[in-house]
């Protein structure tokens, strides 16, 4: 038995379909009409806020009960969840049909359940009541349709790079042979290897089952060839369909590409524009300064030398000190003022780990970073000896994950944090917040804010404390295309002013609005342990 | 710490073994040792444990990585004992407050050997068994709950990767200028900041592995297994060696005369 006899497209019908979450006074989705039709490859585009993640948890029946029947007569209560309309597959509701829809979701440490590799991919069918001998047939061919077959089954899945992981939820979904693919931006936190991995998968996938798709993506440019038909949301109203554009990729980008580009979405050929350096040393795409630690007229900050980093600390063991294993070694760059320093690498070349010790968060297993007289101002050469306030007014980092940065539970005051504990800097603030358009956010908490909006505010409070060098660690991840240009431009104005500015980067367009130089690390050193983890999701986790 | 929870490559006998029937015997053990305290039984059974050793694909360094808390809490509870338990027979050492004589050395050393012989069995069961599989056996022969079973090892997979971000969020803390330095009452307000952003994230994460749970069908009320938990010749081995150590260290305190039965001699 193959997928392709066995898999039945599903068919899925919105009609004034809509649904408020609890304990908000708003629908997240209003009034949908929608038909796909068996087999169709739908790409949902929109504004954050329109709903489409809502769209996709609804369709995997993974949505809370509603308690749509539970207020006749009455007024409903804000603090249960409210659906109106119909929201059909195949006709009947999502909850009741288990299995008939499966769902990947952005962060790959939570789209894996079990700690072997084929246990994992046996899970979903294991649920679903499937006979023992025909799960084991269809982990093997899940594996082998996503091309993890060449690994053991009982493969540690916390081994996995991020994309492998997602393309393991992939199999895990295939082996319950489900009539719809729901990807709530299944490629967010992958960098670009990582990316047409999972893309290329799910596309074999889809021409082998036929099975339907609908995925949320704002990268339009790695699935536009995948998906026949593109639908724009809009947050939906009484007056406004929720569905605002619905046609062919062709059709709806060239209808729409001007409304798109303003929403920041990723459209094909398109790169934001950003403010230009003024009097770059380097030139954007010019080789001749590759490399690091090429002499240059900015001031020297910041030098590593012969640098080999790890995150683990040394052990003890019999009384000795046992280095760690490094991940990278043998790392000579320099951080001069004014200058860019971009760090790209494969994943596992130990780039986070440079970065992170470079920013005196973590100690060389060996070599040395060392700060100039220009950039310690008394406070000593190593600054992994530095204390948190004498840190935070040298080197700033910006995390890949905001949430791991906050402090406070107000924007403002997350702002002030470092100017507070330092004594001076609060007039920056207001500035800070113009400038990187918090000004209306002031009063927010941190952890409620957009993906964007938590992305500059990281930024913000690191740049509070007014560093000369700042170090960002995938600055981009997961940005729509607004903030990214935003950001870029900031950092190229920062860059003018003397700030040095050291970025941990796949992104090419990114590093070039920067210029500078590329200190470009190597594959991982051959050492199974020395793994470093995967791209993971802007919204929750590690670097 | 994540790759603690995974056999990595044994293959020693006991992997072999049924999770379950090793757990019974780990009870036995457990229960066995707890009735009397006294030294020849617990040395008995310490004994037969060190000798399971290469069964289990255990060697000392990895006992030691692994079962130091227990160790150390063993070795503690042995002194206490020592030097606070009531002199009898002669005393061997007398500083002030605190003696040691025979008698209470003998408790003491009882109580270091029971705390261990206690402990081993555990650390000799997690080193030979994964947690996978004694999930499969816990649902599938003792017939827990399988929605609570699975949930537990879904969240124990999370505990690794908790481990790592707590790392992470020191780091990124101390780059907003929230130190480890200061004042005890400082340091404290930082620990706690920081265990809240753990606490957030640990919730994030949660909720949406529970999502991906749900998406792959879990919650229903039944549900098929892909690996059987099954028996062998060799549980059969694993439950008689079992009973034979509990046996052996039994015979041996009564017939030493040592056996001491402390919940009986209270009443």
């Amino acid at each position: 038995m193959t997928f392709s006899d066995s898999v039945r497209p599903a068919a899925v019908t919105a009609r004034g379909w809509g649904w408020r979450h609890a304990g908000r006074s708003q629908p997240a989705v209003h009034g949908l009409d929608l038909e796909i039709q068996p087999g169709e490859r739908v790409l949902l585009l929109g504004p954050s806020g329109a709903g489409k993640s809502t769209l996709l948890h609804a369709l995997a029946g993974v949505l809370g009960d509603s308690d749509a029947g539970a207020h006749h007569g009455g007024t409903p209560d804000a603090e249960d969840s409210d659906e109106t309309g119909t929201l059909l597959i195949d006709g009947a509701p999502p909850r009741a049909q288990r299995g008939r829809a499966g769902l990947m979701q952005q962060d790959p440490e939570t789209q894996v359940v079990l700690s072997r590799l084929g246990d994992d991919v046996a899970f979903g069918a294991e649920n679903l009541s499937v006979p023992r001998g025909d799960i084991w047939k269809r982990v093997g061919e899940a594996l082998d349709d996503v091309g993890l077959a060449h690994l053991p089954l009982d493969h540690p899945t916390s081994a996995l790079s991020g994309g492998q992981k997602q393309r393991l939820a992939l199999a895990g979904i295939l082996a319950m042979r489900p009539g719809l693919l729901l990807l709530d931006e299944p490629t967010a936190n992958l960098d670009p290897d990582g990316v047409l991995e999972v893309r290329d998968a799910v596309g074999r996938c889809l021409d082998k089952t036929g099975a339907t798709l609908v995925v949320v993506e704002h990268r339009v440019g790695v699935w536009k060839d995948l998906v026949d038909r593109i639908v724009v949301l809009q947050p939906g109203s009484a007056t406004e369909s929720a569905v605002l554009l619905d046609g062919s990729p062709d059709q709806v980008l060239a209808q729409a590409r001007d409304m798109l580009v303003a929403a920041g979405v990723w459209v094909p050929g398109y790169v934001p524009a950003t403010r230009t350096r003024s009097g770059a040393t380097g030139v954007p795409g010019a080789t001749g300064g590759r490399g690091a630690g090429v002499p240059a007229d900015g001031d020297l900050l910041l030098a590593a030398e012969s640098l080999a980093v790890s995150r683990e600390r040394p052990r003890r063991r019999r009384f000795k000190t046992v280095p760690p294993v490094p991940v990278q070694s043998g790392i000579t760059a320099q951080v001069r003022a004014g200058q860019a320093l971009t760090i790209t690498g494969p994943n596992g070349s130990g780039k986070s780990t440079f970065a992170l010790t470079l920013a005196g968060l973590l100690q060389p297993v060996a070599g040395t970073v060392s700060a100039t007289v220009d950039l310690s101002d008394g406070a000593g050469i190593d600054p992994y000896k530095w204390k948190a306030d004498q840190l935070i007014a040298r080197i700033g980092t910006v995390f890949q994950e905001p949430e791991h940065q906050f402090v406070t539970g107000r924007v403002l005051d997350e702002l002030m944090f470092g100017p507070r504990h330092l004594g001076h800097g609060e007039e920056r603030v207001d500035e800070l917040l113009e400038r990187l358009r918090l000004t209306k956010l002031v009063d927010a908490n941190p952890y409620t804010l957009s993906g964007g909006e938590k992305r500059r505010l990281s930024v913000a409070t690191v740049l509070a404390a007014h560093p000369r060098v700042l170090i960002l660690d995938e600055p981009t991840f997961g940005q729509d295309a607004n903030t990214w240009a935003e950001l870029a431009s900031f950092l190229s104005e920062l860059l003018d002013a003397g700030t040095a500015v050291v970025s941990v980067t796949h992104d090419q367009e990114f590093s070039d609005v920067l210029g500078g130089t590329e200190l470009k690390l190597g594959a991982p050193q051959l050492n199974l342990a020395a793994r470093e983890p995967g791209p993971r999701n802007p919204e929750v986790a590690a670097p | 710490m994540r790759e603690a929870l995974t056999l990595h490559a044994n293959h020693a006998l006991l992997t072999r073994a049924n999770p379950l029937a090793k757990f019974g015997v780990v009870m036995l053990m457990t229960v066995v040792l707890a009735l009397s305290i006294d030294w020849v039984s617990a040395s008995v059974a310490l004994a037969f444990e060190l000798l399971l050793f290469p069964l289990a694909g255990l060697t000392v360094a990895l006992l030691w990585q692994r079962g130091w808390p227990l160790i150390v809490a063993a070795a503690l509870g042995g002194w206490s004992t020592s030097i606070l338990a009531p002199d009898t027979g002669r005393i061997l050492l007398d500083v002030g407050i605190w003696s040691i004589s025979e008698g209470s050395l003998e408790l003491g050393l009882g109580f270091l050997l029971r705390g261990l012989a206690i402990a081993l069995p555990a650390v000799l069961l997690m080193s030979c068994t994964d947690p996978t599989d004694l999930a499969d056996a816990l649902a599938q022969k003792a017939k827990l709950p399988h929605r609570f079973v699975l949930g537990t090892l879904a969240a124990m997979r999370l505990v690794g990767l908790m481990a790592e971000e707590w790392q992470t969020i020191g780091m990124a803390r101390r780059a907003r200028g929230v130190g480890s330095h200061g004042t005890p009452a400082q340091r404290l307000r930082a620990t706690l900041g920081q265990s809240f952003g753990l606490l957030v994230q640990a919730i994030r994460r949660a909720s949406r592995l529970a999502v991906t749970m749900e998406a792959r069908g879990f919650g229903g009320a039944q549900r098929t297994w892909a690996r059987e938990s099954t028996y062998s010749a060799l549980d059969i081995w694993v439950v008689l060696g079992g009973l034979l150590i509990a046996a052996a260290a039994v015979a041996a305190a009564v017939g030493a005369g040592t056996w001491n039965m402390v919940f009986l001699e209270q009443q």
